[in-house]
């Protein structure tokens, strides 16, 4: 397999592995978290009216715990993700970067092993905690999180180098991707560009109108809660805990509806490149792409209404999650059946 | 290859490398820091007013505040360098699709450029003076420019189905 293929089947299998694990993450982690950390901070209130100081760091301990899982969890998730859309890059720019094939394929070869233990690790993190660590804060885990951040920035620099040297000879060291003029490709590049600007709109939007809104109601929140928690009104306090899980989730809900938005997009764009190397009739190509960007639509959008419309909102947001997997896999397949005529060519050259 | 594509791809691939260099950084020598400070502020503030310690409370409750905006900061200026990156190497790959005359095209890559660079730096400039309107002001203007240089790419793509 040459190394843009590489890079190309393992981009979209990083992709859709990642998107795969934000989905079983939101069905089955998210909300449950968040209901704990609100018993957590009951808890807390409650022995603050109680005057039992040791309780209350009892009860942050765990909520310190709750938090770190659900934050690595994100973050396997999105490393997951970002490698994948790099890995679809560097297939893309793989024509103008000047190293000798095997060197290409080291670098991609390195670049898929980091990718997948990146997130792996960062994962990990919660679990394995400090065993055996030699350090104070930092575990295994997190090394070979480190390392693999580390791996990926070596092939950067890899790429980078190589760049530098197409600068200088300006000779394509393997023929560009082919152009295809389909529906497919069409709709992905102009659907793809629209979607990252309208989560750029968005995104300046919510730094605009509520980012700091949002940062100054949170110390309120959490002021209010524990007056009312030391002068010994447990239902007042009780109270700020809802208001401060409602605040929790319109954050989260704009930041992912920003995050997956632009990703999508991002995923659009880099999908109709690759469309020639998708080896499917054309019903199948105009399926798969009308429903990715079906998925890439309603994924954001009914993350957004979750706050009016609760759970069935949140549902409907992981059917969309769904049919962006469901497509993603319809083109792994494609590219798996691709004939590797392209290959020959590069072969012959 | 065109300049407007060389920015792009030059660019785009120097920021991916320095944003990964910030995150590895800030993985290794203040992420973890910035979470114990913010759990322990935050127990604190409640541990103090569990003894009623009202002043030790507000003072650990700001101290909670504080960590959390330059937590928040720190983590965005990582994702949003290394995300505008990605889109800018994409965009060198494509760029020859956008339809405008190269000057055009180049103004818009360096719009795009200056806008990736300087909008994740505002954004980690917040956090040496909290509330700083120069730093407030160049976030944004330079986003500004990306949703711009954006829209004209966009504009360029539409052009160029229609041409």
């Amino acid at each position: 397999m040459s190394p843009r293929r590489l890079y190309i089947f393992g981009g979209i299998a990083l992709i859709t592995a990642g998107m795969l694990f934000g989905d079983i993450f939101a069905v089955f982690v998210l909300h449950q978290n968040a209901g704990r950390q609100g018993t957590a901070l009951i808890e807390a209130n409650a022995a603050v009216a109680a005057g039992n100081a040791s309780a209350a760091n009892q009860a942050f301990a765990g909520l310190g715990d709750l938090l770190e899982d659900r934050g690595t969890q994100v973050d396997a998730h999105v490393h997951m993700l970002g490698a994948g859309y790099l890995a679809l890059i560097l297939a893309l720019v793989q024509p103008y970067v000047a190293l000798s094939r095997p060197a290409k394929k080291n670098a991609a070869w390195l670049f898929l092993i980091g990718g997948t233990l990146l997130p792996l690790g960062i994962f990990l993190i919660h679990y394995v905690g400090l065993a055996y660590s030699p350090f104070a804060v930092i575990g295994w885990a997190s090394v070979l999180a480190d390392a693999s951040g580390a791996l990926l920035i070596l092939v950067l620099l890899m790429n980078l180098f190589g760049f530098w040297k197409y600068r200088g000879t300006r000779e394509l060291s393997e023929p560009e991707l082919p152009r295809e003029n389909s529906m497919p490709t069409r709709a992905l590049l102009t659907g793809g560009t629209i979607l990252v600007l309208l989560g750029f709109l968005h995104g300046a939007y919510y730094a605009g109108a509520m980012l700091y809104q949002h940062e100054q109601m949170e110390t309120d929140i959490l002021g209010r809660m524990i007056g009312a928690a030391s002068s010994g009104r447990l239902a007042a306090a009780n109270a700020e805990v809802n208001n401060f899980g409602n605040l929790a989730g319109a954050r989260a809900v704009n930041i992912a509806a920003h995050s997956h938005i632009i990703e999508f997009g991002l995923l659009a764009i880099l999908l109709s490149l690759v469309q020639p190397y998708v080896f499917l009739s054309d019903t199948w190509k105009r399926t798969w792409a009308k429903a990715l960007l079906g998925g890439s639509v309603i994924l954001p959008v009914f993350v957004l209404l979750e706050l009016r419309l609760g759970l069935l909102a949140g549902g409907i947001a992981d059917i969309g999650g769904l049919l962006v997997i469901v497509s993603l896999v319809g083109m792994l397949i494609g590219i798996v059946r691709y004939s590797g005529r392209l290959d020959a060519e590069e072969v012959a050259r | 290859m065109t300049a407007s594509r060389k920015f792009l791809l030059f660019g785009g691939l120097t920021l991916a490398a320095l944003g990964m260099f910030y995150g590895l950084y800030y993985a290794l020598f203040v992420e973890h820091q910035s979470l114990d400070q913010m759990g322990g502020s935050l127990a604190k503030s409640f541990s103090a007013a569990a003894v009623r310690d009202v002043s030790a409370s507000q003072s650990a409750l700001h101290q909670y505040g504080e960590t959390k905006y330059d937590y928040v900061r720190q983590v965005d200026t990582h994702s949003h360098w290394v995300g505008l990156a990605m889109l800018m190497i994409l965009l060198g790959v494509l760029f020859d699709r956008v339809n405008f005359r190269e000057p055009v095209r180049q103004a818009i890559a360096i719009c795009i450029l200056a806008g990736s660079v300087l909008f994740p730096l505002s954004v980690t400039l917040q956090t040496y003076d909290h509330g700083a309107i120069a730093f407030k002001a160049l976030a944004v203007v330079s986003s500004g420019l990306l949703i711009a240089g954006l829209a004209a790419t966009a504009l360029g793509f539409a052009r160029s189905e229609f041409a």
